[in-house]
């Protein structure tokens, strides 16, 4: 578990708004203009600081969802009785200026530099945001690596990025749940991730995969410990939960 | 000077009291988020140990139930996660790294905690010591959860909390400084929050 990516100095950069675009009823893709930005690689996060008129200041980190070389953008789900998300997802606008900093993480990406291994991604509802900068990573260094993700959401119409996951291109298979409502004719899994869906859609462990697992605690930890059970070492279970206790 | 964002007010701490607790940066939760790099790993307590090591061998080693058995203290700590939430008052069962380190004679100055599941971390000795880190292995009146750390984790709450390692199975000494799991991925090596010592160059 060596690290690679020892970061210089993080300074908070002044990034200028480019388009706010919706993905779901509560999702938002908001692209960022940052002179200095020093890059980044897919599946990193970058800090994001709003202040107010007071000088009040509230901080929170979000997953970057554009690939490296692409302009910058982070994909913002507004949580109802969160602190800076609402602000991102129905306040801002087009040319408004907000403090980040970054990129940062370094053990939850894929560079690309492995040109074999196949990937398994797991997203649980607003978890799917890193895999989207990989699957552009994947797709812009044209990259032929085997893709699985199976992403799990409340509904369609919480599906963030679905139009343009079902143009991720060769070699990628997208398998949804949903866990809460669907349409009357949907042929697709419903419930949670639970070991036979699991189970039907990983690699078997024998491929040497590498995982990737997004998602609110209650979904990633079931989900890791699930990949255990099939085989998968658990340094080749990467995992990325964040706060609260609602799963999706 | 911070860009204003028009219309932006936040949620201000509840009381003035709370706000001195709160370190730069940090917002309260009541919750107990859950931020691990890999699954959660499950060990048995009858082939759990805590190990004290030094040069590649083991100095001092405990069972689960040599463990249990020494002197516990209650702690109540207020603890700051990187990822910028905090939270006040927890109240952990844990045994103090002076009650370990106190059979030990080391003149190391350095400590890499390492844990199931390869994670590790590091920190000065004297910031395991005096009164100041603990392994815990009580949450709030209960046996510590697997995602929390249980069996038992690191407890050290005047550093961010990635230092408190969770699934802790012990501490290598050193004479010098190696960084651990987060802080060779450009986390702070030594992370206070008060002075928000976040990332390598902070």
């Amino acid at each position: 578990m060596a690290g690679t990516a020892v970061l210089g100095r993080l300074t908070w950069q002044v990034a200028t708004v480019g388009a706010v675009s919706g993905e779901t009823a509560s999702v938002r893709t908001i692209t960022l203009s940052v002179p200095d930005w020093a890059g980044h690689a897919a599946g990193q996060h970058l800090d994001v600081r709003l202040t107010a008129e007071d000088g009040y200041s509230a901080e929170r980190s979000y997953s970057i969802a554009s690939a490296p070389g692409e302009p910058l953008a982070i994909t913002v789900e507004r949580l109802d009785d969160g602190e800076v998300s609402p602000y991102l997802t129905e306040e801002l606008r087009a040319g408004d200026e907000i403090e980040i900093r970054g990129p940062i993480g370094g053990y939850f990406v894929w560079t690309g530099d492995d040109a074999v291994t196949p990937l398994l991604l797991v997203a649980g509802g607003s978890g799917v945001v890193p895999f989207r900068s990989i699957l552009r990573h994947r797709h812009n260094l044209g990259s032929e690596v085997p893709v699985r993700l199976l992403y799990s959401a409340r509904s369609l119409p919480d599906v963030i990025y679905r139009q343009e996951l079902e143009h991720a291109g060769e070699g990628v298979a997208v398998t949804y749940t949903l866990t809460r409502q669907h349409p009357p004719d949907w042929t697709g899994h419903t419930g949670r991730v639970g070991p036979a869906l699991l189970s039907a859609t990983a690699w078997p462990a024998s491929d040497g995969p590498l995982a990737y697992v997004c998602g609110p605690t209650p979904f990633v930890e079931p989900v890791a410990g699930g990949l255990v059970s099939l085989g998968y070492p658990a340094h080749r279970v990467r995992t990325e939960r964040y706060g609260g206790t609602e799963g999706s | 000077m911070s860009p204003i964002s028009r219309g932006f007010r936040g949620r201000r701490l509840p009381a003035a009291a709370d706000a001195a607790r709160v370190p730069p940066g940090q917002h309260l939760t009541s919750d107990f988020p859950v931020l691990s790099a890999g699954p959660t790993p499950h060990t048995a307590l009858q082939e759990w140990t805590f190990s004290i090591r030094q040069a590649g061998s083991d100095r001092k080693t405990w069972t689960w139930p040599e463990l249990a058995a020494l002197p516990a203290e209650e702690v109540t700590a207020d603890i700051h996660c990187v990822t910028r939430w905090s939270k006040l008052d927890t109240r952990w069962r844990a045994v103090s790294i002076d009650t370990l380190l106190a059979q030990i004679d080391t003149a190391a100055r350095f400590a890499l905690a390492f844990c199931d599941g390869g994670y590790t971390t590091n920190m000065p000795l004297a910031d395991l010591t005096a009164g100041r880190a603990w392994v815990a292995y009580e949450y709030d009146g209960r046996p510590l959860a697997p995602e929390h750390g249980g069996p038992a984790r690191l407890l050290v709450p005047h550093l961010y909390f990635w230092k408190s390692a969770k699934w802790v199975r012990g501490l290598e000494l050193l004479a010098a400084d190696e960084p651990g799991f987060w802080e060779n991925y450009g986390y702070h090596n030594y992370g206070d929050p008060w002075r928000e010592q976040r990332y390598s160059g902070d």
